[in-house]
């Protein structure tokens, strides 16, 4: 897995290439406390490259949408979700829990 | 039935996956049960890892399978400590984000993904079996 965070004024975009599983999920989740951490709430997290996500992936999102919405100052969405990874967030209950976005541009635009 | 060994760590997960995606595709299932079939095993092996095994690299995990006409099984062996499905909860998919817990997501998603999932424990070795139909 590879983790690109791009930062803009109000909201960073994070790209991952590769797995997301019980192996690679931990630096993925390290990879969004940062952003949190340093005072970034609004996240795009774009899938459009990330080829399987496991329930410990799936962990990772819940625990960032919970970070990201505290005290509403902002909220983790996704974008270019591909087909495999939405039936994925579908199958877990995750769809009304997630903005998803077709693009980034579209995505920043939300914040 | 050949048995490939993998080592129970969590870096073995993509070769496991590697494995069960070019069986699957032998097998002639389309890529997106082929990406159930993955999600299914890779869920399997972690909870073999972090409850079986209670930890990375304490034991190994062995895969096999069998291609019938119109099924196909996958055969996970363990020798950690035999893992009670029941008692791992069945997850709220319809709770509020606050009180989202994501725990049990994994065999919840096995279960839902797969046609047919049975665990068999003995005193040395932890079977799983996973059959997925086909012409579906």
């Amino acid at each position: 897995m590879e983790v690109e965070v791009v930062n803009f004024k109000r909201s960073s975009i994070v790209n991952v290439k590769g797995r997301i599983d019980s192996s690679t999920s931990p630096e993925l989740l390290r990879k969004f406390n940062t952003l949190i951490d340093d005072g970034t709430y609004r996240i795009v997290f774009n899938m459009n490259e990330v080829t399987f996500i496991s329930s410990a992936g799936l962990r990772v999102l819940i625990t960032t949408q919970k970070k990201c919405k505290r005290h509403n100052r902002g909220e983790l969405v996704l974008s270019s979700v591909p087909e495999n990874i939405l039936a994925a967030l579908d199958l877990a209950g995750f769809l009304p829990l997630f903005k998803i976005y077709t693009t980034d541009i579209e995505a920043v635009g939300n914040f | 039935m050949d048995f490939r060994v993998f080592p129970g760590n969590y870096k073995s997960l993509k070769f496991i996956s590697n494995y069960i995606k070019t069986v699957a595709k032998e097998a002639g299932f389309d890529e997106f049960t082929i990406y159930t079939i993955e999600t299914a095993v890779d869920e399997a092996c972690s909870n073999i890892i972090e409850h079986a095994y209670g930890g990375e690299d304490i034991g190994d995990i062995e895969i096999g399978y069998t291609d019938e006409p119109k099924q196909f099984t996958i055969i996970i062996k363990d020798h950690g400590h035999p893992f009670d499905p029941s008692s791992i909860p069945i997850p709220n998919l319809s709770s509020k984000l606050a009180e989202r817990k994501a725990n049990g997501l994994g065999l919840y998603m096995m279960h839902q993904w797969m046609d047919e999932i049975n665990f068999q424990f003995s005193e040395n070795s932890n079977i799983l079996s996973m059959v997925k139909y086909k012409g579906n």
